[in-house]
């Protein structure tokens, strides 16, 4: 074990150098580029036996992934973003062809207006895919969910394929310690891949990808990547114990951070939690009630899990740094249906969408959530709908924006 | 083209890599390619599939295939045999995959995939050297989802896209794209256009490509019966008079070098294939249709009479063509094998 300071995309080059990735098909993208970069130039170097070869886009990238795991081997890639809308189809693709590869997605939101800076539109537009997804707050969690992910993707009773998620700049090019962990180390929790089922490198014939016509097989086909998907939540605190022995870090499907006796709750994800987490000791200074949940496991859902965490609170507020255009925060309507149901699901649940495009919260955002949450003023009909997070003194900067598209620049002598 | 080892039909092998009973068309000129082609071929084959006619070769349960198969998707086989071809080459290096499992890694495209939606993946497999063959079945249109224009269709053509109207009585006025050319531009070590109708020829380029490493690409010229409109049984007839009308050149390219392997000794005209058509019936029926035949002819006497000046694939060696204004086309076997330049690539000279 060393100790040193990784950026979020070094610690995803060394979570799929520690997972000893045998193929990382390539392809850039801001602020993801650094990973595939870093992995390329120690496969150059001669310091990993991985191949790494660049395609001609996210789509070729990621066929080649299907193609090589379809042979039997370990894969590992990365993308962001518009790169991971381009390869959508192959999303599909890979999880539908039951292929355990890893995929690192650098969070960015999505054009148009073209921005750099993270939200998750685009990591959780593939929710519905089949992949396995974990959402990592720091360098460290990055490099620890990368291992975490090859376990759960690879288990015989599971066999998706797994996002491992991080904020582009704010995780991405941020410098943090990490503890990166010894090859041997890293073989005792995540041994060689050896493929459960015969793939294209077998001596008899197989044929991947054929086409069902019958709707009963397609439908047969589907409930089992469901099944496999929830199998991850009966399997998940046997490896993360097992985790845990081998490293001395144990990483719950859910964070809870000051939640012990906590009145309020307020949801989050990803690095944007870490200045949630801020917040809340603020307002635990105050004497206020109020904890944080982060989701690090976002697929399968732990609805059971939530409903630990969740039921019993007098409010919960879940931060979306998304948006679904006419509905609002995907994630709170995830969460919302997972505590339907309920007798004593909190009596208070407020949908708040902030962090689009990589927007920072405003002093005061927080203490407004929980005063929301303290003083509900809204028929249900309104707490259904999401808040939007936006100032009055950003208004007027978008205002003045908006001038000058309109008239040009102020001239500077006036 | 002498042919070095498929001089009779005897040579051309009797095992069966397509099992019967397949759910392609009754007559399909694909099969036929495929069939031929993996006979060629071989053992150890995996292909990998873009969206097509031939993707329902595997309907679940079962394939006809004896061979491994892999459908990824419409836009990316090239970039599936990528990751199909490293990983075994992973495999081989750490010893898991002894050398006679190794595979031979085959893209199987229709014209769709291959000239519009997957041509970028396509032209950088290329440029990456990539080690694999590509059998692009070219029925001239998108024949799976019912024959609509693609880039390969020909000029004077009816499509479900391009029907005939009295606005429209000609047909497609698009010439057909010239994948070979393109596929040209980056000098593979092995190119060339095959027929079903000329089963010798197509074996024995798939042998040739065999010595090769690196993109070994074939256009299979693929008579659609349903699409094309005729009896299935007429499929190789068709094939036969493509070749015979000079509207499908048979040719090779060895990095980029390019020969003609089968060159008619007297070329049909053209209305003989085009007739035997529906989805040309418009340019002879209410009336003949004289300016988009002459159309279609012109363009055919245009490309030989380039060949036979050296015009077209510079630089070849053209001068044993016969006359040089290209009014014999009549090259015997033998002088159309002259054309090929023996001393062009080192492992082609090794034959």
């Amino acid at each position: 074990m060393t100790r040193t300071m990784l950026t979020g995309n070094a610690a995803a080059a060394w979570g799929a150098r520690l997972a000893e990735a045998d193929y990382v098909p390539a392809f850039p993208i801001t602020p993801q580029t650094e990973i595939l970069e870093t992995l390329a130039g120690w496969s150059q170097l001669g310091e990993i036996p991985a191949r790494v070869v660049m395609m001609d886009s996210e789509h070729s990238m990621l066929a080649a992934a299907v193609g090589a795991a379809a042979t039997g081997v370990r894969v590992f890639t990365a993308t962001s973003s518009q790169g991971f809308l381009y390869g959508f189809e192959m999303l599909y693709a890979i999880a539908g062809l039951r292929l355990p590869l890893v995929l690192a997605n650098v969070s960015r939101a999505l054009a148009h207006p073209i921005t750099l800076e993270p939200d998750h539109n685009d990591v959780l537009s593939a929710r519905d895919t089949g992949f396995l997804q974990f959402h990592a707050e720091t360098s460290q969690e990055v490099l620890d969910s990368i291992l975490m992910a090859y376990r759960f993707a690879e288990h015989e009773k599971v066999l998706l394929p797994a996002i491992v998620n991080l904020d582009g700049f704010y995780l991405s090019f941020t410098r943090e310690a990490v503890e990166v962990p010894a090859p041997e180390e890293t073989r005792n929790f995540l041994p060689a891949f050896a493929p459960a089922y015969p793939l294209l490198s077998n001596r008899e014939p197989v044929a991947m990808g054929a086409a069902v016509l019958d709707p009963s097989l397609y439908t047969y086909f589907k409930h089992q990547m469901h099944n496999a998907a929830e199998n991850v939540l009966t399997i998940y605190p046997k490896i993360a114990d097992e985790f845990a022995e081998i490293f001395g870090r144990r990483y719950g499907a859910i964070e809870e951070f000051m939640l012990d006796d906590a009145d309020y709750v307020i949801v989050m994800t990803n690095s944007f939690a870490s200045m949630g987490k801020a917040e809340i000791k603020r307002l635990r200074q105050k004497g206020k009630k109020i904890g944080l949940a982060r989701l690090r496991l976002i697929r399968p859902f732990p609805h059971e899990e939530l409903q630990r965490v969740l039921c019993g609170r007098k409010g919960v507020a879940v931060v979306d740094q998304n948006i679904s255009v006419g509905k609002g925060g995907i994630l709170f309507s995830e969460i919302a249906s997972a505590l339907y149901g309920r007798t004593d699901k909190p009596p208070l649940l407020l949908s708040f969408i902030g962090g689009l495009g990589g927007r920072r919260f405003r002093p005061g955002e927080f203490d407004g959530m929980l005063a929301k949450m303290e003083n509900p003023t809204e028929s249900a009909g309104e707490t259904a709908r999401p808040h939007l997070l936006f100032t009055g003194e950003e208004c007027r900067q978008v205002g003045r924006f908006f001038t000058i598209a309109r008239e040009g620049e102020p001239s500077r002598e006036t | 083209m002498k042919r070095e080892f498929y001089k009779s039909l005897r040579t051309i092998s009797h095992e069966e890599p397509l099992g019967s009973g397949g759910p392609l068309c009754a007559g399909c000129g694909g099969q036929l390619n495929l069939r031929l082609f993996h006979k060629a071929l071989g053992e150890n084959v995996v292909f990998v599939n873009a969206a097509g006619c031939s993707t329902l070769l595997a309907t679940y349960p079962l394939t006809p295939l004896n061979s491994s198969w892999i459908y990824t998707a419409m836009a990316c086989a090239p970039a599936g045999a990528q990751g199909v071809r490293d990983a075994l080459d992973i495999l081989k290096a750490k010893g898991k995959l002894s050398a006679d499992q190794d595979r031979k890694v085959v893209v199987l495209t229709g014209d769709g995939a291959a000239q519009d939606i997957g041509l970028s993946s396509t032209m950088a497999a290329i440029h990456r050297g990539l080690d694999f063959y590509y059998l692009c079945y070219d029925n001239e249109s998108y024949g799976n989802t019912g024959f609509q224009t693609s880039a390969s269709t020909p000029y004077g053509s009816r499509t479900a896209t391009c029907p005939i109207t009295p606005s429209s009585p000609h047909g497609s006025l698009h010439e057909k794209r010239d994948l070979f050319e393109i596929w040209r531009v980056q000098r593979p070590p092995y190119l060339a256009t095959v027929s079903p109708a000329y089963p010798l020829d197509l074996s024995e380029k798939v042998y040739r490509a065999a010595k090769l490493k690196g993109p070994k690409l074939f256009i299979a010229l693929t008579p659609c019966p349903p699409g094309w409109e005729f009896d299935p049984e007429w499929s190789v007839e068709i094939a036969r008079l493509a070749v015979e009308t000079g509207i499908w050149p048979l040719k090779e390219a060895i990095h980029g070098e390019v020969a003609h392997t089968h060159i008619p000794r007297k070329f049909d005209p053209v209305e003989n294939y085009l007739a035997r058509q529906g989805r040309f019936r418009h340019l002879f029926e209410p009336k003949r249709d004289e300016e988009t035949i002459a159309h279609i002819q012109a363009t055919v006497d245009h490309y030989w009479k380039d060949i036979a000046n050296g015009r077209a694939a510079k630089p070849h060696r053209l001068n044993n063509l016969g006359g040089q204004d290209g009014s014999s086309h009549g090259a015997s076997e033998s002088e159309a094998n002259n054309m090929l330049r023996p001393d062009v690539g080192g492992e082609r000279a090794n034959r």
